[in-house]
């Protein structure tokens, strides 16, 4: 596996004489690691190392596709009071007929030119989409799934130079939480959407609980919990201050976010998985497929 | 008693390859055990640095099985024994001898690093009035036993170099540094240095850290992540500035 192989920077590693000082650089002759960096793939490693990158590229992978054919649809986005949270919040109904009651600008606008089809899901996915790509959690996972950088800890890489997030376009990583300004919006809306999916008849004027409620709920409650544990807001809520004691309310809210941090990764899926059921839901009470349960 | 085949790496700063070794180990034995029974009846100038026995000095890093282990504290039944156990010195660092690696650059790269310097006490007597909870962020970086086997994980510094080109400290001069700047009672400001010359952004948060620190310090999460959002803070928020500039900013 390793060949041996001569080291050409090796050279006495020469330490400050003065150990206690501090150095502004690092010796010039820094001596080079002997064993050989191990290409592409290659690892010593013996446990299935490939296997959780392999589970989060087909669930990432698996969500992009759904995700982008139900945009895509233009179609059984609602049923009774229901909405699904890919077209949430409805800027224009993209339908010829009647307005959805979840438009909130109604009918697609008569200046729009009629060659250009509107995808009312696209004008907001840009939002959520943003906000789990430049999460913390997700940056890490994908650049092992998707980009293989490293493809797993200790497997040989295939990239020669690296610039990280150091440089551009990486560095644009660091606007993550604009999205988490958005991301809070949407709950807010979305959590409007659960209080609409609880009216039903022609006139949404009747009161009930169906089992689509509950969905779109479930859907608040895990989006909440992803949010909510989101570095950039604990950084925000209290994270930044070193005397954060001092200051009773953000230490709790501090405490708070910090509960949901420890189980980002956790919420980052449930919150995934449960968006895109939620729009398959809908869509399939939608389609006459399947037969929402009214509760209540 | 079973037996098992150990391919150690054998070599120095020139190279080095594997050599196997078969011998007996029996139950309870740690990957140190084998390695010291191996050097005491095979092979007595193999080089193989420990100390403590017990996870505390940080002496005895290498890479079983290709991942950076404290071999003392690695038991023989978490490894599948139905073939031969790997054992080679860390992969980031150059090479003494045998196991052992030449972790110097390390010491080199914690002088960097702004010292602490006390913000003005808040009691005449001199002294600063510190709540629990300030305090406690901090002392989980204190647990650090320096075994740098973070440092070896690290693919910018095992496959890039970075931390031996000055380009990068590596995650545990980043807990070092967390340390530092969210301690109660510091004053000094790294967040230039963090951003440039340690390389922060380098950082890609996969965190092999965390997973092979064996004092279970919650490096990205806790240490890193807050250093990447306070240099994004002063550095790539630019909203931020414009709420400073008409003097709705928060302050530190
Ligand atoms: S999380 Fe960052 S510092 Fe830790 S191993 Fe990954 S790239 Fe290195
Ligand atoms: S942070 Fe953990 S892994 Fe890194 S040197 Fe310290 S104890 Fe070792
Ligand atoms: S870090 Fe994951 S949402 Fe902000
Ligand atoms: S010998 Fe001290 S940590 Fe292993």
């Amino acid at each position: 596996m390793h060949s041996p192989s001569p080291n050409p920077r090796r050279a006495p590693f020469p330490m400050s004489a003065d150990p206690t000082a501090r150095a502004e650089t690092l010796p010039e002759t820094l001596p080079l690691p002997t064993v050989p960096r191990r290409p592409f793939l290659q690892t010593a490693r013996t446990d299935r190392w490939w296997s959780k990158p392999l589970v989060v590229f087909l669930g990432l992978s698996a969500f992009i596709v759904y995700s982008t054919w139900a945009a895509l649809q233009n179609a059984h986005f609602e049923f009774a009071g229901y909405l699904s949270p890919m077209y949430s919040p409805l800027f224009f109904d993209p339908g010829a007929g009647a307005p959805s009651p979840h438009a909130v600008f109604g009918a697609q606008p008569s200046w729009w030119p009629g060659w250009i089809p509107l995808y009312p899901a696209f004008l907001i996915l840009w939002a959520p989409g943003g906000f789990r790509f430049t999460c913390y959690y997700y940056r890490g996972a994908y650049y092992k799934s998707h980009w293989a950088s490293p493809a797993s800890c200790g497997v040989g890489k295939a990239q020669k130079g690296y610039r990280g997030e150091q440089r551009f376009p990486l560095i644009f990583q660091n606007l993550h939480r604009y999205f988490l300004y958005f991301a809070l919006a949407f709950l807010v809306v979305l959590s409007i959407d659960v209080y609409r999916g609880m009216w039903f008849g022609p006139n949404h004027d009747e009161f009930g609980i169906g089992l689509g409620t509950l969905v779109l709920a479930v859907n608040v409650v895990l989006l909440s919990g992803y949010t909510f544990g989101c570095h950039s807001l604990r950084h925000l809520v209290g994270g930044k201050l070193n005397l954060l004691a001092r200051r009773p309310a953000r230490l709790r809210a501090w405490n708070r976010v910090t509960w949901c941090n420890e189980r980002h990764q956790l919420f980052a899926w449930l919150s995934l998985f449960w968006v895109g059921f939620t729009d398959f839901y809908v869509r399939m009470c939608s389609m006459g497929l399947w037969a929402d349960v009214r509760i209540l | 008693m079973p037996k098992t085949t150990f391919k150690i790496w054998r070599g120095d700063s020139k190279g080095g390859e594997f050599r196997a070794y078969e011998t007996e180990y029996s139950e309870g034995m740690v990957v140190l055990d084998v390695v010291h029974k191996i050097q005491a009846e095979q092979a007595n100038d193999l080089a193989v640095r420990w100390n403590c026995k017990a996870g505390k000095c940080g002496s005895c890093s290498a890479e079983v099985n290709g991942q950076p282990k404290l071999m003392c504290m690695t038991r023989m039944n978490t490894l599948p024994l139905d073939r031969s156990v790997t054992v080679e010195p860390m992969q980031a660092f150059p090479v003494e001898k045998d196991l052992v690696a030449d972790v110097s650059v390390n010491y080199e790269i914690k002088k960097r690093i702004k010292p602490f310097k006390p913000r003005p006490p808040d009691h005449d007597d001199g002294t600063w009035t510190m709540h629990q909870a300030d305090v406690e962020r901090s002392q989980e970086f204190r647990k650090c036993i320096e075994c740098f086997l973070c440092q070896d994980v690290c693919h910018v510094d095992r496959d890039h170099h970075y931390h031996l080109e000055g380009k990068f400290i590596g995650p545990r001069f980043f807990v070092h540094a967390a340390y530092l700047d969210m301690h109660p009672a510091d004053a000094e400001d790294r967040l230039a240095d963090l951003k440039e010359r340690d390389g922060v952004g380098y950082c890609n948060i996969t965190k092999c850290c965390t997973v092979v620190c064996p004092e279970h310090i919650t490096i990205t999460d806790n240490a890193i992540i807050p250093l990447k959002e306070r240099v994004a803070d002063r550095y790539y928020d630019p909203l931020a500035k414009v709420l400073k500039v008409i003097g709705l900013g928060g302050k530190k």
